[in-house]
């Protein structure tokens, strides 16, 4: 019965979603106040009814209610509550659910938020989110509906992909989806702006704190998978360049490229065109990673058994939406080339550089990802592109970008003097090369390559970072109290950039001095690796609620003094009849060690895999402070100010843009 | 320098940069480019020599042996036409099973023996590579209407 609430609920929402779509669209057009005041509401009350679908099939799993289809399909009654819950989003149907209620949700967020706007361009936003919501919804009531009534009911269901039987699974799908679906705010905002003819510099405002959110959570979703991968698939790896994960990859590229070029569109009313291109892309990319994600087109680590025909109908969507907003962007787009003027060397050319980098860079990994697409669609042959691709291609495009950034957050805005920059970052250039002076001493010029670049452009950029504080707060006659006086805005974008700092040292230091080893061990083997025994003390049974486990127990210690006690175990599912790996880890700021188990062998020995990694923690270390650089990039109050100020001109402008 | 001169500059900058991403792009596609071949394929003889490839198929049952000591494992593959024996010596990935459909990466010794690098299965125990269902495909259709 409440499996039908859902259903209806989703028909409902979908019907509202029409409403929300159509209505303050024409009446934007047409000036009609009336039809636009139907935007809210409509938007509010289809976010009422997900959310009520979502907690109908919520209810499902959490009273496994196994006449579902989707729930027997990906739960059972021996799975933890937590995991049952989590299991909404364990295949298809359910992450698609997720999928409309953020998308429900950000919209609702913008009626509440979005107060001090125009009328017409508030309306338009919103009937754009509305569109896209109609798309997906559709999508799920006519392809992929979770709740479908399986009769007779099994009497058990067929339990959730051990895989994702994990805390950090839990959490990394809502937080990516948050990040996607956010950038299709910063989407709607375009072709508002585009729609209304209002290219100027408030929309590039109003845009900014909507897209570092998503760009946020889009930052801490990566991170989360990297590290669920780290440590729950077994290989210790954090980074495959696999399909699924470049799909999210690419949107926080050119999501990155976006934030940076909408701070130049707002301050100095450049780049208006290339913003708006990037907008419509990082929305369009996003599409893209849903779509690659759940057509099993690719051959991916992460690709669960999918369904290619509904590939079909969420590509034929991404050409309706991405392809209607590219038509709007050459019909309507901003005509005059002839925007602000700025010198080479500025901040402007810098962040253009940049965003031209990271475009590059997308670029790169999207051939990569689809190239071997391609290649068989035409019969050509099966291939596939392997990671040193994408090591090869990103390490050349990411140096300059590095030494750009230091450069591009230290340059004036409009005109700065070449000398005046190399005047005032001589320390910072004499920090690089104590650091390069230092690791080559340390490492040896030859071998140590990767480890000198990765360090020096660290150092680059946290010199940079300090350099441009210290700048900053000269100018005041009290330093000390204008370091605490920094703006938010200033914060954040210093925090973010220590964050890609710390992540480079991660990466470098983990990919260049990480050690793994493979080998057969029996209880009181020890083998020696990086300066740490590693000793296999004894393995016991270790059987859960709904598997049944071997437990193996690794003594560690450092020239004869323990330092961790490790436990890795093997775990069988025995409803999927699936075998999973839980790494032993001691995790440490400077390195963490790492023990595996492969297979049973004979006479109680295992396959085991010992790794020492350096740093990698680091990796997501960097991840939060990018993360966090950008919410305190939000909490600025110039974004509230500014919405004060249009509330006091809501009237005008409101009248202005009912006019147009 | 003029707005004309300006414009001049940085479109040649733009280009040059495009240029030169878009050499990198192509070397190391060159050098990092997979092929997939099944058993049927090899048999054939379609596979370029002393290339890395990734061969793919079901491992057959009862194929799988390992080398008493150390971690060396033998198994064979088979697209259902032809087999084809492979040696990989590491941790073989969980859902590594007889009769699941698997890839393997790496090349052929001189003794005509497949030497894996790597061997990846999927996530999902319903789950085959796409490259092994079109092999497999392959062979029943070939099977079904023999000319």
């Amino acid at each position: 019965m409440i499996a039908e609430l859902g259903h209806f609920a989703l028909t409902m929402a979908l019907a509202l979603a029409v409403l929300q779509a159509v209505f303050p669209l024409i009446g934007a057009q047409r000036g009609d106040v009336s039809w636009m005041s139907m935007a809210k509401p409509a938007a509010r009350a289809q976010c009422v009814f997900v959310v009520l679908a979502f907690a109908a099939l919520a209810h499902a799993f959490a009273n496994n209610d196994f006449s579902l289809a989707y729930v027997a399909a990906n739960s059972n009654s021996a799975l933890p509550l937590a995991y049952r819950l989590s299991a909404i989003w364990g295949a298809h149907e359910g992450s698609l659910l997720l999928w409309v209620l953020i998308l429900a949700l950000w919209s609702a967020a913008v009626t509440f938020k979005s107060g001090g706007l125009p009328m017409a361009f508030v309306s338009r936003v919103i009937a754009v989110m509305g569109i896209i919501s109609v798309g997906f919804l559709l999508f799920m009531l006519f392809t992929s509906n979770p709740f479908l009534r399986q009769i007779p009911p099994p009497l058990d269901g067929a339990d959730l992909n051990p895989l994702l039987q994990d805390p950090g699974l839990i959490i990394h799908p809502p937080v990516l989806y948050t990040g996607y679906v956010g950038f299709s705010v910063a989407f709607s905002f375009a072709v508002a702006a585009l729609l209304g003819g209002h290219l100027d510099s408030a929309w590039a405002r109003w845009a900014r704190p909507w897209t570092i959110l998503a760009w946020v959570f889009l930052t801490f979703g990566i991170a989360l998978g990297s590290w669920w991968a780290y440590y729950e698939l077994g290989w210790g790896g954090w980074w495959f360049w696999d399909p699924v994960e470049n799909a999210s990859f690419m949107p926080w590229l050119l999501g990155t490229a976006l934030i940076h070029s909408l701070a130049a569109t707002e301050k100095r009313d450049v780049f208006k065109n290339w913003t708006i291109l990037l907008a419509i892309s990082v929305f369009a990319l996003s599409l893209l990673g849903t779509f690659m994600v759940r057509s099993g087109v690719l051959t991916s680590v992460h690709a669960f058994a999918t369904d290619p025909t509904r590939g079909v109908f969420i590509l034929i969507f991404l050409g309706v939406v991405v392809g209607g907003a590219l038509a709007l962007y050459a019909w309507r787009g901003p005509r005059s080339l002839a925007s602000a003027d700025f010198a080479p060397t500025s901040r402007e050319s810098f962040l253009l550089a940049n965003s031209v980098l990271l475009s590059v860079a997308t670029a790169t990994v999207l051939l990569g990802t689809l190239y071997p697409l391609v290649i068989d669609a035409f019969g050509l042959g099966k291939i596939s592109v392997g990671p040193p691709y994408f090591n090869a291609v990103f390490v050349p495009v990411m140096t300059p970008l590095v030494v750009l950034l230091g450069l591009g957050q230290f340059a004036h805005w409009k005109r700065d003097h070449f000398d005046r920059l190399l005047a005032a970052l001589k320390y910072p250039l004499f920090a690089c090369v104590l650091i390069a002076a230092g690791t080559t001493a340390m490492v040896g010029a030859v071998t140590g390559v990767e480890a000198i670049l990765g360090l020096v452009l660290a150092a680059w950029i946290v010199s940079t970072t300090v350099r441009g504080i210290v700048q900053r707060c000269r100018r005041r006659q009290r330093p000390l109290d204008a370091l605490l006086d920094l703006p938010p805005n200033f914060v954040g974008q210093a925090v973010a950039h220590l964050g890609v700092a710390v992540t480079i040292v991660g990466i470098t230091l983990v990919s260049a001095y990480g050690v793994d080893k493979h080998l057969r061990m029996a209880p009181g083997d020890a083998v020696e690796l990086a300066g740490y025994e590693f000793r296999f003390d004894a393995s016991r049974d270790a059987t859960g609620p709904n598997y049944a486990g071997t437990e193996a127990q690794f003594t560690v210690r450092r020239n004869g003094r323990q330092v961790a006690i490790l436990t890795a175990q093997k775990r069988h599912y025995a409803v999927r009849n699936a075998t999973m790996t839980e790494a032993g880890i001691d995790a440490g700021l400077t390195r963490d060690l790492y023990v595996a188990l492969g297979e049973p062998l004979d006479g109680g020995a295992w396959s085991v895999r010992v790794s020492v990694k350096p740093f990698v923690r680091w990796l997501w270390l960097g991840a939060i402070l990018m993360g966090s650089g950008g919410i305190i990039a939000v909490c600025d109050r110039r974004f509230r100010r500014v919405i004060s100020r249009a509330t006091r001109g809501s009237k005008d402008a409101a009248a202005t843009a009912g006019a147009t | 320098m003029t707005p004309r001169r300006k414009r001049m500059v940085s479109v040649v900058l733009v280009l040059a940069g495009m240029g030169v991403a878009t050499g990198l792009i192509l070397t190391a596609f060159e050098k990092n480019l997979m092929y997939f071949y099944s058993p049927s394929e090899v048999a054939a003889g379609e596979v370029p020599a002393g290339r890395s490839f990734r061969l793919g198929g079901l491992v057959v049952e009862g194929s799988v042996l390992r080398s008493p000591q150390g971690l060396g494992v033998w198994f064979t593959l088979s697209d259902l036409a032809e087999e084809r024996v492979v040696y990989y010596e590491g941790i073989l990935p969980d859902l590594f099973r007889e009769g699941q459909g698997i890839i393997a990466k790496g090349q052929f010794n001189n003794t005509g023996l497949f030497v894996a690098e790597e061997v990846l299965a999927k996530h999902d125990e319903n789950y085959m590579p796409p490259e092994v269902a079109a092999a497999l495909e392959k062979t029943a259709a070939a099977g079904s209407n023999p000319q």
